[in-house]
């Protein structure tokens, strides 16, 4: 079977700074995959350079098994893979209603029928018809990321690339988002490709992961191992022992 | 023993265009020489609370109490020239990003040294010494390198150890760390955790932790108060927070993903309108 995304031998480099080097990354169709790792580990630059928003400078992309040539993009592409960004502040014009957010994609792709679809897309983010005509600053941040979620599967995507599509919200308004992600995968059989900094986010939402440490893939292993402790990278135990908590060490000198 | 904190029904009133608007709706709490953890979401009031009682508070909003001793100074009785001459020497403040929070066209060092300056009478190389001292005692390698860069050449973790260093330069009593590693990554999050625990246990100084980490807050604090809507709904030890009474702190508990949990759908939290009274 060929894959939904395969990521064969990619660098990306700015300035002279390899961003990623040498990275290689396959996820099937339907598959939800986390990319987990500190800043500057560049999982989010290859989040961006599978969807054009980094200048590739090696190896290859493909989606479903057609390579992207020299790096070009046709209309297709940007209809199939859709991308949700971390701030939902940041992401939404402030500007224009949620109905404009939602028909720009519409009209881009030429869909017909855009009426329906945006009510249709509103309703299976939670958010009523009342929503359509306000401004992104009438909205709380959840409400928002839901907008930035409407707007990328109005288009219907077969691949959804999250980047830390949580990391901006309140613990308790994250269990909606992630919950909201997950039904609409099931509902769509989407694939995903999710980045996050948290380990139990990713482990949670995703069936594979890699783990990436200053431009490497350092580990990919499904996120079970996780739960059984069978990662071998010490890098991951690392992370997987932050995600815990503070542990106090216990002082071995006696106090002043 | 007396506590060094002592707050009973603190409130914050920030003016609105429809009335006024209470972001802390009295809040008491006693601080000894502790670690307490404040935990709520974004608009809880916990920020507010911490600002109040470093008397930061923006000059709109007006804040009132019964009661707000620090040691056995009135707080709000205290003029705001006493107010000064109180943060920096004996409460200090840790805030969250050391990109925003430091002065960018200053050399660390001379942040640090400014510090001092402002609270002892002290000679220039004496300053600069206990500077180093300081830098050395956040566990920067080169203290004599980092005191001469400016905030944009270190990494953030390194921001906020030298943040850290410049708080705790004038020794104070208190300190008061709203969100001080959310901005940092996981794995050096627990390194300034870990050097800010030494040093507040070492010095035996009370510690006033805000975050909206429930899990981070639980394991490093003695113990945790849970606000929602400007209330305490919940005051606990934090080995006690399994165990946790108010359904929201129990809502927020579970609605968190855990690794090894396969919980699908997570479990949202269902507000009750009785929980913001």
């Amino acid at each position: 079977m060929t894959a939904a995304l395969e990521v064969r031998k990619l660098g990306v480099e700015f300035n002279g700074h390899k961003a990623l080097d040498d990275v290689s990354v396959s996820v099937a169709r339907g598959e939800s995959f986390g990319l987990v790792g500190e800043s500057g580990s560049g999982k989010s630059t290859l989040l961006r350079a599978v969807a054009g928003l980094a200048p590739v400078s090696a190896g290859t992309i493909s989606i479903d098994g057609r390579e992207l040539r020299r790096g070009k993009r046709n209309r297709a592409f940007y209809r199939e893979v859709q991308m949700v960004f971390q701030d939902p502040y940041g992401s939404l014009h402030p500007r224009q209603t949620i109905d404009r957010a939602l028909l720009e994609p519409l009209a881009i792709h030429g869909f017909d029928n855009t009426e329906n679809r945006i009510v249709r897309a509103l309703e299976e983010v939670g958010l009523g018809k009342g929503f359509r005509f306000r401004y992104p600053h009438q909205l709380s941040g959840g409400q928002r990321q839901r907008v930035a979620i409407a707007r990328a599967l109005v288009v219907e995507p077969s691949i959804v690339l999250l980047d830390e599509p949580t990391s901006a919200l309140d613990a308790s308004v994250q269990a909606e988002i992630l919950n909201l992600l997950e039904q609409t995968r099931k509902d769509r059989k989407l694939t995903f490709v999710m980045v996050s900094h948290d380990l139990a986010v990713v482990s949670h939402m995703c069936e594979r992961l890699a783990i990436m440490q200053g431009g490497h893939v350092v580990e990919t292993l499904p996120a079970s191992a996780l739960a059984d402790h069978k990662f071998e990278a010490a890098y991951t135990k690392k992370l997987f022992e932050a995600s815990e908590g503070f542990q106090r060490k216990v002082h071995t000198e006696a106090p002043a | 023993m007396k506590p060094l904190l002592d707050i009973e029904d603190l409130r914050v009133t920030f003016p609105g265009r429809s009335g006024s608007i209470q972001a802390v709706r009295g809040v008491s709490l006693k601080l000894g020489r502790e670690r307490l953890g404040i935990v709520g979401e974004s608009g809880s009031g916990k920020s507010q609370t911490g600002r109040a009682i470093m008397g930061l508070t923006p000059p709109q909003a007006t804040v009132t109490a019964k009661k707000m001793m620090f040691n056995d100074i009135d707080l709000l009785t205290a003029s705001a020239r006493q107010r000064r001459s109180l943060r920096g020497r004996q409460m200090a403040m840790i805030l969250q990003d050391p990109k925003y929070s430091l002065n960018p066209v200053m050399t660390i060092g001379r942040q640090i040294i400014e510090t001092l300056q402002t609270h002892e009478s002290v000679s220039r190389a004496e300053a600069r010494d206990r500077a180093l001292a300081m830098l050395e005692a956040v566990q920067i390698r080169e203290p004599k390198r980092v005191f001469d860069l400016h905030p944009h050449e270190v990494s953030g973790g390194m921001g906020q150890r030298a943040m850290i260093a410049m708080m705790l330069v004038a020794g104070p009593e208190l300190l008061i760390a709203d969100e001080p590693t959310s901005a940092l990554d996981v794995t050096v999050q627990l390194e300034v955790l870990g050097i800010l625990d030494r040093l507040v246990a070492d010095r035996g100084m009370g510690l006033l932790f805000i975050s909206h980490d429930l899990r981070l807050v639980s394991t490093f604090c003695d113990r945790v108060i849970v606000m929602y809507a400007g209330r305490i709904v919940e005051e606990l030890a934090s080995a006690d927070l399994a165990n946790a009474q108010h359904p929201y702190t129990q809502g927020l508990l579970n609605s968190l993903p855990r690794i090894g949990h396969d919980r699908h759908p997570l479990p949202v939290l269902d507000r009750k309108p009785e929980w913001a009274l």
